[in-house]
């Protein structure tokens, strides 16, 4: 009984040795900053700036070459005391808004803001069109057509749950 | 009828969006630097460490900067069509993220098209023109401004469609 329950532990441990993140986030370099401010606006901006050259990856995540380099340039910029919008102002005016995970405004990023917004009333304005059209007329029959349609199915209805037509 | 023509505009709509998507290619990034002039720097040369080159030595004429490296495998592949470009305006090369006796071997083994090359050892000139994919070719006016940026290998076929003619254009302008 003992030894299976050491057993167990002992296979525990080994799951949660194999699953401890540890040595794969370890290649990024270690940063230090004169204060906390400068810390996290560092952590804050190589996670919005995007890798130019593994696309999908923004430069905290990406070991390319490129992205080692705008991580230090990044930590320079940062360390001569510039703020947010002077650090995002360096590199879009290199590599375009496309550095951006999240892109600024302007002609060239219009629709990609604008569309999903379009989207949205789009769909919401065929909504409510397509309710209103569903309670405003159910059908195109008369009352009389209704009626008498309904009495018809009445009659034709022989498994014994025969109701008499209401009446409108 | 009516009830076709909404689902039938966002077909069409979607399809011309998908369709063209299917023509971008989206490691080609448009360049920030288009028509801004070209960010000045001061590097020493790769031949000579003693020498300095900065953009602004080439004011007045319209050249090329061909940012390369030892490393690259497609710098190699675009030498010969650079080594003819060069017969046509001056082409300085940009010694990206190298060595300096790695890169003047390669310059030896395979010829050296360019005026001179600038040695960018850590590769901050490179950020400065925005390089994300070696090689990387800028055509720059007289007035110093960059006016086109072409990433990736040269073919023959860019050197001759769109390079050629518009250096010929450019060589035109007057100051």
């Amino acid at each position: 009984m003992n030894g299976s329950g050491a057993y167990r532990i002992s296979v525990m441990a080994m799951i949660v040795w194999l699953c401890w993140p540890g040595p794969a986030a370890a290649k990024v370099e270690i940063v230090e900053f004169a204060d906390s401010a400068r810390e996290a606006l560092y952590q804050e901006m190589i996670r919005e700036l995007r890798c130019l050259v593994c696309q999908n990856q923004n430069l905290a995540d990406s070991n390319a070459e490129l992205a080692v380099d705008l991580r230090r340039k990044t930590r320079e910029l940062i360390g001569d005391g510039k703020n947010r919008s002077e650090v995002v102002d360096y590199m879009v005016s290199r590599y375009g808004d496309f550095v951006l995970y999240r892109p600024r405004f302007n002609v060239a990023t219009a629709f990609l803001w604008i569309s999903p917004l379009c989207l949205f009333l789009f769909l919401v304005w065929w909504v409510l069109r397509w309710r209103r059209r569903a309670t405003a007329q159910p059908s195109g029959y008369s009352t009389d057509e209704l009626h008498r349609a309904r009495s018809l199915l009445g009659d034709r209805n022989d498994r014994g749950d025969r109701r008499p037509p209401e009446p409108h | 009828m009516n009830r076709f023509v909404l689902p039938l505009a966002v077909f069409a709509a979607l399809a011309i969006l998908l369709w063209r998507g299917l023509d971008l290619d989206p490691q080609r990034l448009p360049s920030a630097l288009i028509d801004k002039p070209a960010p000045e720097f001061t590097l020493t040369r790769l031949d000579d460490q003693g020498k300095d080159f900065s953009p602004s030595d080439m004011a007045g004429q319209v050249w090329l900067l061909n940012v390369w490296a030892s490393w690259c495998v497609a710098c190699r592949q675009e030498h010969p069509v650079i080594s003819s470009l060069a017969e046509h305006v001056d082409i300085v090369g940009l010694n990206y993220k190298d060595k300096r006796d790695e890169a003047g071997n390669w310059l030896s083994e395979w010829g050296d098209p360019y005026v001179m090359s600038a040695f960018d050892g850590n590769g901050d000139v490179g950020i400065d023109y925005g390089v994300y994919g070696v090689p990387e070719t800028f055509v720059i006016d007289r007035t110093g401004r960059i006016r086109y940026k072409h990433v990736g290998p040269v073919s023959e076929s860019d050197a001759g469609e769109t390079l050629l003619p518009m250096i010929r254009l450019l060589q035109e302008e007057t100051l």
